[in-house]
């Protein structure tokens, strides 16, 4: 048992998934991962360096990976923004790295010591053009340090880019844990024939080891060099990527149920408010009311097949999150009028209470009987 | 010791050729220098990565037969730096355009001069932005013409070399497309040289700059890039000189000098913290 923080977590997960690379920038409420990190790495022979921006702390990640190092940084909502066209960068080179976003509040510099879950959306699609995006989301301190080294396996197994989303409060928030081992996914370079093809469902072969590999962000075939049909070699890569994600949707889908057996109302949340909800599971069911908890940890790909399962025997389904209503969008896709839907959001820097909660999904419930509609 | 002339298709990506560049252009002149320097110093090429920024100088690493990174705009150094950090036996060469080095990623060029990291940047300045089609850049001579300057430019405009030795650059040098010859030996010893070094080259790009400024077609070019050049001996300039440099730009090496480097002072500090950087 041990007593950390949600940054701490972040850090030791990272360093145990066998991270030997950091370049960050500052700041609130993410700072304390960079500060371990330039404790942790150097006594071990890994870099960390703080960078002048995180424009330049996402381009040496990416730039480190390809030097042959697990490479990873850690921002909030300002940095996130600047971030956005290198995680399109390290997704179209197939570059595998892990970004953690501590969310605080915005718009803009907005809140920065108060908790948000405002860059769901962002982390999907905040990159210009489109791409497949893998993001895990930690509703504790035990899962921010699951989270994070499961972010570089997925990284590793997917060569893609991979985002972990906390928020101001899971940063600071200790808690006791027992650290699970870790047993990082190991990277073997293979024997690089003539016919080496360094992208598409090749493994990943870092610069230095034979091949003098392209990396580029144009549109590129899967020898790396940019050509004219380009275009389709970079959808068949993201078309080739999702598929494999939606076959291992089962396994890389992280989520946490709780009291989800014969539940009518579930509430569907993820992060920081996934705590208050469970609390509010407890309420409801000490009322006689049948609710239970869906906390999603894995939020893109969205499992539209577990929201489906859990729509079909549900009688409705609330989306309590700090912002004014994301996650819920691909809720109500996938459940698809199987049940009703309500979104339950907030974006002033306050969480939820457990009673706030509960108390929405009983007027979600009343609503239900009545026949009328509820506006969260 | 190899010169300009030699066979250089070794070191050169045929499968990418031709090239992009416009005819008369000057960026495949500097491209041949790198090469050449490459070809000089004997480089074992799996261990050099050519990184370039966005731009029609950052097309660059395409033509190299190394490791090429073609990364974003402006970005190159930070994207170069990590790679570096993280393989320091690796030869790094970064070619960024004026614009792309100065100033969408002229942070990135004064923080890396600052860390005195051991890469080696060419700067193809033609004055201008090229692949946008002539956009004036922080490297367009105050009067002269752009798409976006087409009065005139009222911007002065940036020296890279005085940019890159305040920020602690301990390799400076300018050369220019005209100078084919020297060239590529000063880029051959930027790359030998333990820590940041930068090799400005004036280049010319006939298409937006010549035309837009009425200066002709390439060999006009070049001979407006040697009259406006004034070759200086190494070292800081004496005093007698910058009166001779009245509208001229200096061309040598303009400082030289070791100073620690970034990745050997990184290897010392994970040494006293009791780790092997890189064993
Ligand atoms: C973030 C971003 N902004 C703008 C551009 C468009 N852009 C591409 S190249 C370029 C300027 C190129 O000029 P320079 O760096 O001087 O290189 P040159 O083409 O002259 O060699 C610009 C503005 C871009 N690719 N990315
Ligand atoms: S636009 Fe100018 S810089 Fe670009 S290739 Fe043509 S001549 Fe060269």
């Amino acid at each position: 048992m041990k007593l950390i923080q949600g940054n701490e977590a972040v850090a030791l997960a990272a360093a145990a998934a066998g991270c030997d690379f950091y370049a960050g920038y500052p700041i609130t409420p993410a700072t304390e991962i960079m500060e371990q990190m330039a404790r942790i790495l150097p006594p071990q022979g890994g870099v960390f360096i703080q960078m002048e921006d995180e424009l330049s702390a996402a381009a040496a990640v990416i730039g480190a990976a390809w030097g042959g190092a697990r490479a990873m940084t850690a921002t909030s909502g300002p940095g996130f923004s600047l971030m956005q066209e290198h995680i399109g960068y390290a997704a179209m080179t197939q570059t595998p790295c892990v970004f953690v976003d501590s969310q605080r509040g915005g718009p803009s510099t907005g809140l920065p010591t108060l908790p948000a879950q405002g860059e769901v959306m962002q982390s999907r699609f905040g990159s210009h053009g489109d791409r497949v995006a893998i993001v895990l989301t930690a509703s504790s301190v035990l899962s921010a340090y699951e989270m994070t080294a499961r972010a570089f396996d997925l990284a590793e197994t997917y060569r893609q880019p991979v985002v972990v989303l906390l928020d101001a409060v899971l940063s600071h928030m200790r808690e006791n844990v027992d650290l699970p081992e870790i047993q990082p996914v190991p990277r073997v370079v293979p024997e690089l024939g003539e016919d080496f093809q360094p992208f598409g469902d090749s493994p990943f072969v870092p610069f230095g080891e034979g091949h003098r590999t392209v990396v580029t962000g144009l549109a590129h075939d899967e020898t790396g060099l940019p050509k004219t049909a380009g275009g389709k070699a970079t959808e068949r890569l993201l078309r080739a990527l999702e598929a494999r994600l939606a076959r291992d949707a089962r396994e890389i889908t992280y989520y946490r149920a709780h009291a989800l057996e014969g539940a009518k109302v579930v509430l569907l949340s993820y992060g920081i408010t996934a705590r208050a909800a469970r609390e509010a599971v407890d309420v409801l069911r000490g009322e006689g009311i049948a609710a239970g908890l869906l906390d999603l940890q894995t939020i893109w790909p969205f499992p539209d097949w577990l929201v489906q399962e859990v729509a079909e025997r549900a009688d409705a389904i609330l989306v309590p999150e700090l912002n004014l209503g994301q996650l819920v969008i691909p809720v109500q896709a996938a459940v698809a009028g199987r049940c009703r839907v309500a979104p339950l959001g907030r974006a002033d820097g306050n969480l939820f209470t457990p009673e706030e909660i509960a108390q929405a999904a009983r007027a979600l419930l009343a609503a239900e009987e009545t026949g009328g509609v509820l506006h969260g | 010791m190899a010169s300009v002339g030699q066979d250089l298709t070794e070191y050169l990506r045929q499968e990418m050729m031709p090239t992009v560049w416009c005819p008369g252009c000057g960026h495949g002149i500097i491209a041949q220098g790198i090469a050449t320097a490459l070809q000089q110093i004997g480089a074992d090429l799996d261990q050099v990565v050519v990184v370039g920024g966005i731009g029609c100088s950052g097309r660059t690493p395409f033509y190299m037969n190394t490791g090429a990174m073609h990364t974003t705009h402006g970005r190159a150094l930070a994207f170069a730096t990590g790679l570096k950090l993280a393989r320091p036996r690796l030869t790094v060469v970064v070619t960024m355009g004026d614009g792309d080095a100065l100033a969408i990623g002229g942070n990135h060029f004064i923080h890396a001069a600052r860390r005195n990291i051991d890469l080696t940047v060419v700067l193809y300045n033609n004055s201008i932005y090229g692949m946008t089609g002539g956009q004036s850049a922080p490297t367009t001579p105050q009067g002269s013409r752009s798409t976006t300057t087409p009065l005139g430019s009222i911007e002065p405009n940036f020296d890279a070399t005085v940019l890159a030795q305040a920020a602690g650059a301990t390799f400076v040098a300018r050369s220019t497309t005209f100078d084919f010859q020297e060239m590529p030996q000063l880029i051959a010893r930027a790359i030998r040289h333990p820590g940041f070094s930068v090799v400005e080259v004036l280049s010319q790009c006939p298409t937006y700059y010549g035309r837009l400024n009425r200066l002709g077609e390439a060999p006009e070019m070049l001979q407006w890039e040697r009259d406006r050049t004034l070759p200086v001996p190494d070292g800081p300039l004496p005093e007698i000189t910058r009166e001779d440099l009245v509208g001229k730009q200096p061309i040598g090496i303009f400082r030289e000098e070791i100073r620690p480097e970034y990745t050997a002072r990184y290897r010392e500090l994970c040494a006293a913290a009791g780790g092997t950087y890189n064993a």
